[in-house]
């Protein structure tokens, strides 16, 4: 791919210049069995996810986004990811990553890597949503993540999130979590942890797409 | 189809310009030289300073050549403000400046320099009482922009410049935007300072001036940002960019035979595009529509949709434009102008800067608004904020 002609992969441009399973009927003529909603117009990026479910599989899966590209493009992979093969299991779907969805497109600019995350949280919202309305309990909720900081309470999906978010830096995450900025004893852990992550989703040689 | 409508960005070259850049290319000599060779660039190079002062509305010794307008933005700022004043300094500009303004800014800001950035309206327009309070006894330096890049909106610059004149304070302008645009004539200004870039005006990149009247600046030295040889009087060392200098005054030449028609042709089809697409398409806002602009800009906020995506699908029908959303800038932060008018993101993500050029044509500016609606009227498709549905 002629990087200066695209900065995406050809499967951003395939999916943004014709995404699939958009909603493309009013949102309350769609009897959806689950709905996620996340994001804000504010943030630059906005999602909706509504899920059918049947035999415990998402038989259905439409979508709405406000956002640049790769959150448009990362939404309509993610549609096509979950309804593969006749559709995953309530449980395979609610562990899709950011990562899986960036795979399915091809790889990410690493500047556009917070697009995708807000995909997987609007169908884990979706789901959750699901279960609530049938008052049953969500077998896959992950029990609570690892707290690194305790003075502040700042777990590792936390810096996971900050992470994604674009965030590289120990300095911007103590300014945006507040981990390490009360007693300090958390420093290495916080330092650690976040360079696992930011080892896990910036590393060029992966996710560079066209190379 | 290929449609360019990014030209506060960067303009093709004049083919005028083109000529001029071959007719010189066997020009080598360093006009430094005593020799022939040299002696026969410098000659050519006092008279193209000539005319590009001229076109300024000034005089060549006030015309400082650098490579860019970035430059002479951080020339004028960091020349005369990086000195032991035996107080602290404090400068005046505005919120909705270039970043070679604002972020230079910031830089003085750790270096010992008090800043004020004035707010602007609704409008995109600084306001005179605002800049007459900002104003204290330990102000050195205000520097205001003439038109907005992202907006196009014309900032008061001439009564700027009579109120501190009055009170003595050095004054500089941005005014990369207004050379073809705007017709004004420098040294009538009370301007002390303005900044100048060829490339927005149909010749190279590479190439900027400082225009730089010394008389407030006396009170304080002036460091050049560039040490070394003698060029630009000693202000700013380095062998001048000749084909350059020669090219952006070949542009000052072709654009001088007939700029109030070209003004009023681009602001035509400016207006017209703004007529189209006010009837087309619904919930827009116009940046900066009810103040003065510069002819050729228009920058609009599109409802529920997001500006990058708008950017890349008109770019896949071969139409260039510009946005004012974080998306674009690899930041996350969108557009500091938009958002200085109406302090709200979502207007600034929906934001897009079409700017209009001699080369562009009503067929053009129909293609355009034809293609943006279609676009537009996808993605609110696709957009789970569109009013209804
Ligand atoms: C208002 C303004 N100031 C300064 C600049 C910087 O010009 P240059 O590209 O020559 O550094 C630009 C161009 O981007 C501009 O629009
Ligand atoms: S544990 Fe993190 S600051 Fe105390």
């Amino acid at each position: 791919m002629d990087k200066n002609q695209w900065a995406y992969s050809e499967n951003v441009k395939k999916h943004f210049m014709n995404p699939q399973n958009i909603l493309q009927i009013e949102e309350d003529k769609y009897p959806a069995d689950g709905k996620g909603m996340v994001g804000s117009p504010a943030c630059g990026d906005m999602m909706m996810v509504l899920i059918k479910v049947a035999n415990n599989r998402i038989s259905d899966f439409k979508w709405k986004t406000f956002g640049c590209a790769s959150a448009i493009a990362s939404t309509s992979a993610l549609s096509e990811l979950v309804l593969k093969d006749g559709g995953m299991t309530l449980e395979e779907a609610y562990k899709v990553t950011p990562e899986d969805i960036i795979r399915e497109l091809g790889g990410l600019p690493s500047n556009k890597i917070h697009c995708s995350v807000l995909g997987d949280k609007a169908l884990r919202e979706a789901i959750d949503d699901y279960y609530n309305k049938n008052n049953q309990k969500n077998p896959s909720q992950e029990s609570v993540s690892r707290v690194v900081c305790d003075c502040k309470n700042v777990t590792e999906e936390d810096i996971r999130m900050e992470v994604l978010e674009g965030v590289t830096d120990f300095e911007k995450m103590k300014e945006v979590t507040g981990a390490s900025t009360v007693c300090g004893k958390c420093e290495q852990d916080v330092r650690d942890t976040m360079k696992k992550f930011v080892e896990q989703y910036y590393k060029d040689d992966i996710y560079n797409p066209g190379e | 189809m290929s449609l360019y409508l990014d030209n506060n960005a960067t303009t093709s070259l004049h083919p005028a310009v083109k000529e001029a850049i071959i007719e010189f290319l066997d020009s080598y000599g360093n006009p430094g030289s005593m020799h022939e060779a040299g002696r026969r660039v410098k000659d050519r190079l006092d008279s193209a300073r000539e005319e590009i002062a001229s076109f300024l509305g000034t005089t060549p010794t006030k015309i400082m050549f650098t490579s860019c307008a970035s430059e002479s933005n951080n020339t004028i700022l960091k020349s005369l403000l990086l000195h032991d004043f035996g107080f602290k300094p404090h400068m005046i500009t505005s919120a909705i400046e270039h970043p070679s303004i604002i972020t230079t800014a910031r830089y003085l800001e750790k270096n010992g320099v008090d800043v004020t950035y004035l707010p602007v309206t609704k409008d995109g327009i600084i306001e005179i009482s605002a800049l007459e309070k900002a104003i204290t006894d330990r102000t050195v330096l205000v520097s205001i922009m003439h038109a907005n890049n992202e907006i196009g909106t014309v900032q008061p610059i001439e009564e700027a410049a009579k109120l501190l004149t009055q009170k003595n304070i050095f004054f500089h302008s941005d005014m990369v935007q207004a050379p073809g645009k705007i017709i004004f004539n420098l040294d009538s200004m009370d301007i002390d300072a303005a900044s100048f870039s060829a490339h927005k005006m149909h010749a190279p990149k590479g190439i900027g001036a400082l225009y730089f009247k010394n008389s407030k600046a006396e009170n304080f030295p002036f460091t050049p940002l560039i040490h070394g040889g003698h060029q630009e009087n000693g202000l700013r060392a380095g062998t001048e960019n000749t084909i350059g200098i020669i090219a952006w005054a070949a542009a000052c030449r072709a654009i001088k035979a007939d700029v109030q028609n070209e003004i009023d042709y681009i602001k035509n089809l400016r207006d017209s595009f703004e007529n189209i697409i006010k009837e087309s398409i619904s919930d827009i806002v116009i940046n900066g529509e009810s103040a003065p602009r510069k002819p050729c800009t228009s920058n609009v906020s599109f409802k529920y949709v997001e500006g990058e995506s708008i950017l890349l699908r008109l770019d896949m029908e071969g139409i260039a434009v510009s946005t004012g959303s974080a998306c674009s800038t690899g930041s996350l932060d969108p557009s500091h102008v938009i958002m200085a008018l109406h302090n709200d993101p979502e207007t600034a993500h929906g934001s897009i800067r079409f700017s209009f050029s001699r080369e562009n044509s009503m067929e053009d500016v129909q293609a355009t608004a034809a293609a943006l609606k279609k676009t537009i009227d996808f993605l609110r498709s696709i957009s789970p904020l569109t009013p209804k549905g």
